[in-house]
């Protein structure tokens, strides 16, 4: 079979807005997610068995579940109980507990591979258990992190294609318009494949850089 | 300055301190040495609390220490402590490894805290080196910017655990050499050692332990002359 673009002449327009509102969905995804993330990774180191507890389960069940099952019981099944996100809202919702729970075991095994002569020795000298995190460990253990960090950034931006199902437009929503409009089962998919690829392999790079800095 | 009473400490039904008494004088350079196994270096680190014992008491300078975390805090500034493996922020240069306490607990500002950062590597000989990062540095070098790191926080008193056992034997005498200079200035110094010479010289008095126990005390010179219990002379035996 032969391949047609032609139909990119009226409707990458179209690709483009899916891709930004794909972007706008990780970046929130990311960014509320790591900060929920290092959250549940301290909670999970807690003395405090309850902290403990509640972020252990948090973790385990967000991982063990689907997330296309969870964009619709958040989307559609909390309406039951009175709660109607806007769509948008949903996705990154969505998007933030999982990246928030897979987030939290990069951070926690990051933090439980510093030696533990790193924190004796600051708190050999005063510093509180906190600061001794802050000041001593975080910063290590982020540097060794990186990767994985990148990794589950990367990760992100394709599972947002799932969120395509409650009618966000975005890439791959559009993507499947285009694909019905014009009837070519192929092209619009490669277009959306390309455009998740640039976007991913170019925060690859960015990563690689940063990394690479952190080290010298 | 220090006081150790009772002091037991275990680990699941394993005892590692079986009642340890003793009295640290302010001053006083105290070495302790012993077989492996024999409880040492948890009795140090009970002594600052790294270790939480599991009953007895250890006061300093008559106040009682508990496991309360802000007066741990507090009490750990007068304790300043020596790791076998050093222990340095690898992240952080030599100079920022001496100044991160005082500037976060004792809030100095950033020229105080770097001045005096600067007198204490001068002490310990390597001003030279305060911009480096910690894995530029021989293991020597490590130790003594540990040393300086925790005079730092002008502690009243030095705990020293095993300090020169993870370093190469040519530069065990660098490290031993600014411990006597402390020694020599008046510090109150606790220390965990396997240097015989160094601890009949340095040491007033020492602390013999086998079995979780202080099995003899006394003079450096003495002890190892004469030793009284039969464990400290088989150990010493071994070790001379």
């Amino acid at each position: 079979m032969d391949l047609d673009f032609s139909f990119m002449a009226e409707y990458w327009p179209s690709f483009l807005r899916g891709a930004w509102v794909t972007l706008k969905l990780s970046f929130f995804g990311v960014a509320l997610g790591t900060l929920l993330g290092v959250l549940f990774a301290l909670m999970r180191i807690s003395r405090w068995w309850p902290v403990k507890f509640i972020a252990s389960a948090y973790i385990e069940i967000i991982r063990g579940t689907p997330m296309l099952v969870q964009i619709f019981i958040i989307h559609y099944g909390l309406t039951g109980f009175g709660i109607n996100l806007p769509p948008f809202i949903s996705g990154v919702v969505a998007l933030t507990i999982n990246s928030s729970a897979y987030m939290a075991e990069v951070f926690r095994a990051g933090i439980e591979a510093i030696d533990k002569g790193q924190t004796e020795a600051a708190r050999s000298l005063g510093l509180s258990r906190w600061m001794a995190l802050r000041y001593i460990v975080l910063p290590q253990a982020f540097r060794n992190m990186l990767p994985a960090i990148g990794n589950e950034f990367i990760i992100i931006i394709k599972d947002s294609s799932l969120i395509s199902v409650i009618g966000i437009a975005e890439l791959m929503y559009n993507a499947r318009t285009v694909q019905s409009i014009t009837f070519s089962p192929m092209e619009p998919l490669l277009v959306a494949c390309a455009l998740y690829f640039v976007m991913t392999f170019t925060l690859s790079r960015l990563l690689a850089v940063l990394e690479r800095k952190l080290r010298s | 300055m220090i006081v150790v009473n009772e002091l037991r400490k275990s680990y699941g039904k394993h005892e590692i301190l079986k009642g340890i008494d003793t009295e640290i004088r302010k001053g006083e350079v105290v070495v302790v040495i012993g077989p492996s196994g024999s409880g040492k270096s948890t009795f140090l680190r009970c002594l600052n609390y790294l270790e939480q014992p599991s009953s007895g008491e250890i006061r300093l300078n008559d106040v009682l220490i508990t496991n309360k975390q802000a007066e741990l805090n507090r009490i750990r500034q007068e304790m300043g402590m020596v790791f076998q493996h050093f222990n340095l922020f690898p992240h952080m240069t030599v100079l920022d490894n001496l100044t991160l306490a005082p500037r976060t607990l004792k809030k100095l500002s950033k020229e105080k805290a770097n001045a005096r950062a600067m007198e204490l590597l001068r002490v310990v000989g390597l001003e030279d080196k305060f911009n480096s990062y910690p894995d530029r540095l021989s293991g020597g070098q490590k130790q003594r910017v540990a040393i300086a790191r925790a005079l730092a926080m002008e502690p009243s008193v030095m705990l020293f655990d095993e300090p020169t056992s993870a370093l190469d034997p040519e530069m065990v005498g660098e490290v031993l050499e600014v411990m006597k200079k402390l020694a020599l200035n008046g510090m109150t110094m606790v220390i965990v050692t396997h240097e015989m010479g160094f601890a009949r010289e340095v040491g007033d008095r020492l602390l013999f332990m086998d079995g979780g126990c202080i099995v003899e005390e006394g003079i450096p010179v003495e002890v190892f002359q004469n030793p009284q219990h039969s464990r400290t002379q088989d150990f010493l035996a071994k070790v001379l």
